[in-house]
């Protein structure tokens, strides 16, 4: 009778020959991980590709013809952490942060062109809506001002009281308080018009008409009392650089919504994504922007009271933003 | 039969190639493993922001013992206060999983990572869309409970609230709808959580001290190497590596009925097993040389 016996099974050899090349690569991607990938010598550096795709093969190997299960398991989760590092991201932060403002982030703002038009297209048509409405029947005010904005400033208040809201310095002090208050709702605003595009853009759009409307009212409040050229320096001083913080933003959840509604040729999973991170870089800058835009409000608005200088801040900040955003920029599209 | 390679696929083997096109067969983390590394997360965050506020509350007081506490140093507090909310509130996940590991705190303890879905490299962008909706997943929900406790009393707001609970539940329970467990976040942006834990290599049963001796003393016949299939025999390797007297005892003895097996002297249920483990072992691995994967013990010998 044939008797099964063999001492060393070709799986067995295999390991053996094999085991200090898959034991180095594990110390090295263990350095790489709990420190990190600058600890590692440039020879360290560059064998790790070599010794990841000798773990791969391996790996293959191993399935055609070892039945040691933890060998194969072990092999898997040596292969898979070094593919995550080889492949991985490999630019600094320095290089990803300088590259976000040279090009991801006007690229991204370039590419969302139509929804941004879309979205300040419904800006502005609320703003006159909101505007004809309260000239129309005073009595609209309440219902379109949210009361935690009114802050006092209704119907019923004085041209006196209203022309003081605007040239008031505040409490020098509370300045910076309010500025960051205010910082951190609007971003949190923006970050919400953007995460809610998903459901096909239905509340981003009443996000944007909610915040038209607010301001249409505010502007028919002035405006009944002769105030509305004074209003437009107050609002636009920070106002251009929050408004197109929170247009792009909507522009963001637009591009989602849309893309998830009518996911074209692809799978709606695939449309969806593509969207994401089409969108994803301007809803970061948003809320940059709308440190500027707090910085802005609380501080330039309070300490600068002649009109004309609010306009001329309002202008500039509006240029400077269209032509970051619109220039073209050399080297290759992303 | 089946070919060689094809491995049985649980539900959380996803086929994962890499350039090189090995196929790296990722597992899915589960509902249970992503929702407890996110409340390991959702713990670190509020003993972070506790300690946080703490700090400020202290330095506040401090100062005004010192006789410093003006309202302009006391602004300046809430100032950093409120923004270091929100910085925690949105770049906790964000900062942690642009990392190497790519996985926040309690992704590493459960041992989870997030990969991109298409095998390319997980994007600053990516990380970012995913945990922007998170705004709306986690935190929407969070404030709609929290006004509605303050609102109950009132009319139809309770109306209102169960629509808005049902909205953002329905969000935060997408994981459970699809296959891929996937957040309304990772759908967005393009990627999912995976398994990433760190498999230690353990000592290939063949090379441990006893075994050499064992198979030399056991002698199986073709026929008895024949009894079984690889499945029985990744069954046969955990009870050998796990060691439990009794399980052992109990598995020896079903093979030795099995294979009509004659006890030798002084034999033990372990050298048995894992001689029974080498022959086993040895014959699959030379079927599948051979291009011949036998499954189980009902798969043709």
């Amino acid at each position: 009778m044939p008797q099964v016996k063999d001492l060393q099974l070709k799986s067995q050899r295999f390991r053996a020959e094999r085991e200090a090349d898959w034991r180095r690569l594990e110390a090295l991607l263990t350095k790489a991980e709990t420190r990190s990938a600058s600890t590692l010598t440039d020879d360290e550096l560059l064998a790790i590709p070599v010794l990841y795709r000798s773990a791969l093969s391996a790996l293959s190997v191993a399935r055609a013809t070892s039945l040691d299960h933890s060998l194969t398991d072990y092999l898997e989760s040596l292969a898979t952490r070094g593919y995550f590092f080889v492949y991985g991201a490999r630019a600094s932060l320095g290089e990803r942060i300088g590259g976000f403002f040279y090009r991801t982030w006007p690229t991204a703002v370039r590419g969302l062109w139509r929804e941004t038009l879309i979205s300040f297209l419904i800006t502005a048509g609320a703003v006159l809506v909101g505007y004809l409405l309260v000239t129309g029947d005073p009595g609209w005010y309440d219902a379109l001002m949210p009361s935690g904005l009114g802050q006092g400033r209704d119907f019923t208040a004085s041209t006196e009281d209203l022309r003081k809201v605007l040239y008031a310095s505040g409490d020098k002090h509370m300045l910076a308080a309010l500025a960051g208050y205010l910082f951190q709702n609007n971003a949190q605003i923006a970050i919400y018009s953007f995460a809610l595009g998903f459901a096909f853009c239905v509340p981003t759009v009443l996000l944007l008409a909610q915040n038209g409307l607010t301001l249409g009212a505010l502007f028919a409040l002035y405006g009944s009392r002769g105030l509305g050229f004074e209003l437009g320096g107050w609002i636009f001083i920070h106002g251009v650089t929050e408004l197109f913080a929170i247009i792009l933003g909507g522009a963001a959840g637009f591009r989602i919504g849309w893309r998830v509604a009518f996911p074209g040729s692809g799978s709606r999973m695939e449309a969806a994504a593509a969207a994401g991170r089409a969108a994803a870089p301007v809803v970061a800058g948003v809320v940059l922007m709308l440190v500027c835009a707090g910085l802005l409000e609380g501080f330039a608005r309070q300490l600068i009271q002649v009109d004309w200088q609010r306009y001329a801040i309002a202008l500039t900040t509006l240029l400077i933003w269209l032509g970051y955003f619109y220039t073209p920029r050399r080297g290759r599209p992303l | 039969m089946t070919t060689v390679g094809s491995a049985p696929a649980p539900r959380e083997l996803r086929r994962f190639v890499t350039p090189e096109g090995v196929d790296l067969r990722l597992r899915i983390g589960t509902a249970g493993e992503r929702a407890s590394a996110f409340l390991l997360d959702a713990t670190f965050i509020v003993l972070g922001l506790a300690a946080f506020s703490l700090a400020i509350v202290l330095t506040a007081s401090s100062l005004a013992t010192a006789g410093l506490g003006t309202p302009q140093v006391g602004a300046y507090l809430s100032v950093i206060w409120l923004l270091g909310f929100f910085v925690v509130r949105n770049f906790y996940f964000m900062a942690f999983e642009l990392g190497a590991r790519a996985a926040t705190p309690g992704k590493r303890i459960i041992g989870l990572r997030v990969a991109a879905r298409d095998g390319g490299r997980l994007t600053a962008e990516a990380v970012f869309a995913r945990n922007a909706l998170r705004e709306i997943e986690i935190f929407l929900p969070l404030q709609v409970l929290l006004i509605s406790l303050g609102q109950v009393s009132d009319g139809y707001g309770g109306w209102l609230i169960a629509l808005g609970v049902a909205w953002t539940g329905g969000f935060a329970l997408f994981p459970l709808f699809n296959r891929d467990r996937l957040r309304v976040g990772d759908f967005v942006a393009g990627t999912w959580v995976v398994k990433s834990g760190r498999e230690r290599l353990s000592i290939d049963l063949l090379d441990a001290a006893d075994a050499a001796n064992a198979q030399s003393r056991y002698a199986f016949s073709v026929d008895q190497a024949n009894a079984y299939g690889v499945k029985e025999l990744y069954v046969l390797e955990d009870v050998l590596r796990r060691r439990d007297p009794k399980t052992l005892a109990a598995v020896a003895e079903r093979i030795r009925v099995k294979i009509g097996w004659r006890a030798i002297d002084a034999e033990t249920d372990a050298e048995f097993l894992t001689a029974y483990y080498g022959a086993l072992r040895a014959r699959l691995e030379t079927q599948l040389l051979f291009g011949r994967r036998r499954q189980d013990k009902f798969d043709k010998p």
